[in-house]
């Protein structure tokens, strides 16, 4: 192996592509070679590198440089003064004050411990970062319900929205005696203003394989499919890349590691429906129908997929299990609180100063996210609201930012939890308004199953856009709040049930606005 | 045409989806015709309602001819916030459609689409596969140019 002065990261990302990244790494290797330096500085092209900056964006380790829009005539410069000077290009810096850098935390990371740092496109870089290690001992050294015993005592809660406990899950399947069970990774991120499971699979998606080998064998499933949304082409590249470099690896196929164990790993691409995420949504949309949510029970673990007893897991959740496998529950009850263990990725975006994405213990106030990773509000502006959860979340304002954010503390506001989606809103935005944009989304997105979620979403947005017009009354308002929570006792399936969750915190925590807005 | 998409895949209804959007993406006027739905019907031995209601219930499927590039417009709640709704009435007027209509020249589609994961750097739209964000309504007008000029 060889050893560099200074690695260079350089995020690949959709943005980045489109801003020609390609073009600008050809430019970039050039110039460094032309320095003569082409032994020191060495080039890696990565996934998220933790932050949100305009068009091509660089980190330069170990200094901890970042640089975002990086153009092909700023190279010569950066090669010249940053790579053979030693002096940070001030003027191409994230910051230009060169004052703020993202909170690098990666010695408390666990999901996003490799992004950033190895080529995802590397099997190598992945074993060489200790990858595999939980596989080869869930295969070799533990028998399928000792791997259920360990996620359970991890504390390991699901990652999706509701935060049930993995390793129950796990344990209603893996007894069953039935001819092919089915692991579904739900990767049909859709709620409005999520990514982070993107970028766990654009960053490390061989991570996520793994976590869902080890759940494989866990339950006894010979195959599993992950179903990805059909915009996440570099995530589906990238996982088709992993997929194939394992089975070449003997990582995946027949008789894995000698040990009679076989398994294949197929993906399965959405055709864009948000109520797909809902699990049995899900499954009625890989067997081919309209993607309607089934009635619970049987709960997919028991009838599932082809009516197979099914475990559905969201990629986050997954991409947990090969830390908890190699170093045990109780090195990863260490991370989060005692009721909630681990760590959380976020991502935030909005009037901060640096959108970004981090991971942070379970149990992290809100105000510690916005001002220790995301640089705190954007100059100039005041901190109004934040939407956390997308769509299905909670307008939260400021008096609730030191809510800690974990599935017990949050209670009422736990479901909103997973997503991991903070859109921080400044004092110059109404709050009627981005509470019209979710009814607006809702609306769209209601499958039509059901006659409350069906007519309750065309009301809201009926109500929600009188009021925005300033033809509304406070009895419009406590009409809307009335058909909402109608809807969160009758609706068949998670996606009706959440529009009160934005109505009831926007009319709770900015009532004065609805007031002003109705008298007007 | 039709039929030969179909072999490609095993007769079974879960390759629907996948039948579908291979034929949408491999048609000149990205849609899915009657006559494809019937073709779908008979090979996989799903009756046509069936697939018309698969077909009418996912957001990226359409019934109808569409343009030779299509530009779907982000509208959820992060891009709202960051002013979509003024790059949708530049568009619509550059364009000279309204949502979901084609310009005459055949070119653009306009559509509105759900979150498309790329909140970062949103506004944010797609336009045939690509990705644009951080948008301005001078830079959404630059890129279409662009595109027309190319095509």
């Amino acid at each position: 192996m060889k050893y560099y002065r200074s690695h260079v990261l350089v995020g690949i990302n959709e943005t980045s592509v489109a801003a020609g990244v390609h073009a600008l790494l050809k430019e970039l290797r050039a110039e460094i070679s032309k320095a003569g330096l082409s032994d020191e500085i060495n080039i890696l092209e990565t996934g998220p590198l933790g932050f949100f900056g305009k068009g091509i964006c660089l980190t330069v380790y170990p200094e901890n440089v970042n640089y975002e829009n990086i153009k092909v005539e700023d190279i010569p410069e950066l090669v010249q003064e940053h790579f053979l000077k030693g002096r940070p290009v001030g003027r191409l810096m994230l910051d230009s004050a060169g004052k703020f850098s993202p909170k690098f935390n990666y010695e408390k990371r666990i999901v996003l411990r490799n992004s950033g740092i190895i080529d995802p496109e590397s099997i190598d870089d992945y074993i060489g970062a200790g990858g595999y290690e939980g596989w080869e001992k869930a295969l070799t050294q533990m028998k399928p319900n000792e791997i259920v015993e360990e996620v359970k005592a991890s504390g390991l809660r699901g990652r999706g929205g509701a935060g049930f406990p993995a390793g129950v899950k796990w344990s209603f399947t893996a007894p069953l005696d039935a001819e092919q069970k089915y692991v579904v990774v739900n990767a049909d991120e859709g709620e409005p203003g999520t990514f982070k499971d993107r970028l766990i699979m654009e960053g490390d998606p061989h991570q996520l394989l793994e976590g869902i080998m080890i759940c494989a064998r866990a339950i006894g499933a010979s195959k599993a499919y992950i179903y990805i949304r059909g915009e996440y082409k570099l995530c589906i590249m990238r996982l088709q890349k992993a997929i194939d470099d394992c089975r070449n690896y003997g990582i995946l196929g027949t008789n894995i590691f000698e040990s009679g164990f076989d398994l294949d790993i197929e993906i399965k691409i959405g055709a864009g429906a948000y109520v797909c995420g809902e699990e049995t949504a899900l499954i009625e949309s890989l067997e081919g129908n309209r993607g309607h949510p089934r009635w619970k029970p049987p709960f997919p673990g028991v009838k599932g997929l082809w009516q197979a007893p099914t475990v559905v897991n969201n990629v986050e959740t997954l991409a947990n299990v090969p830390f908890i496998i190699a170093k045990g529950a109780t090195e990863y009850k260490k991370y989060g609180t005692p009721e909630c263990a681990g760590t959380k990725v976020y991502t935030i975006l909005g009037d901060v100063a640096h959108p970004g994405l981090c991971e942070v213990d379970m149990g992290t106030t809100l105000r510690t996210i916005i001002n220790e990773y995301a640089g705190g509000m954007k100059k100039g502006f005041k901190f109004k609201a934040a939407l956390v959860g997308g769509a299905a979340g909670v307008i939260l304002p400021d008096r609730l930012l030191d809510v800690k954010m974990d599935f017990s503390s949050l209670n009422q506001y736990a479901a909103v939890l997973g997503s991991g989606a903070i859109l921080v809103m400044n004092e110059h935005q109404s709050i009627v308004d981005i509470l019209w944009s979710i009814l607006r989304f809702f609306r769209h997105e209601s499958c039509g199953k059901c006659a409350p979620c069906k007519n309750g979403t065309q009301q809201l947005y009926r109500l929600i856009t009188k009021i925005k017009k300033g033809e509304g009354t406070m009895e419009d308002v406590k009409l809307m709040q009335m058909i909402a929570e109608t809807m969160q006792q009758t609706s068949f399936c998670a996606l009706g049930q959440s529009p009160i969750m934005a109505i009831r915190s926007a009319i709770d925590n900015f009532r004065d606005e609805f007031i002003a807005i109705t008298q007007k | 045409m039709y039929k030969e998409i179909c072999a490609k895949y095993a007769p079974t209804k879960d390759n629907l989806i996948y039948i579908l959007h291979e034929i949408q993406d491999t048609h000149p006027q990205h849609y899915i015709s009657g006559e494809a739905v019937k073709d779908v019907s008979d090979y996989l031995k799903v009756p046509e309602n069936h697939i018309y209601g698969v077909l009418t219930f996912y957001s990226m499927y359409s019934t109808k001819p569409r343009g030779k590039n299509i530009i779907r417009l982000c509208e959820s709640p992060p891009c709202y916030i960051k002013g979509s709704d003024n790059i949708l009435r530049k568009l619509k007027s550059i364009l000279g459609v309204s949502v979901g209509e084609t310009t005459k020249d055949g070119k653009f589609t306009l559509e509105l689409c759900a979150c498309l994961g790329v909140c970062g750097n949103a506004p944010v739209m797609m336009i045939n596969e690509d990705v644009y964000g951080d948008l301005s309504e001078e830079k959404a007008e630059e890129i279409i140019d662009k595109i027309r000029g190319r095509n």
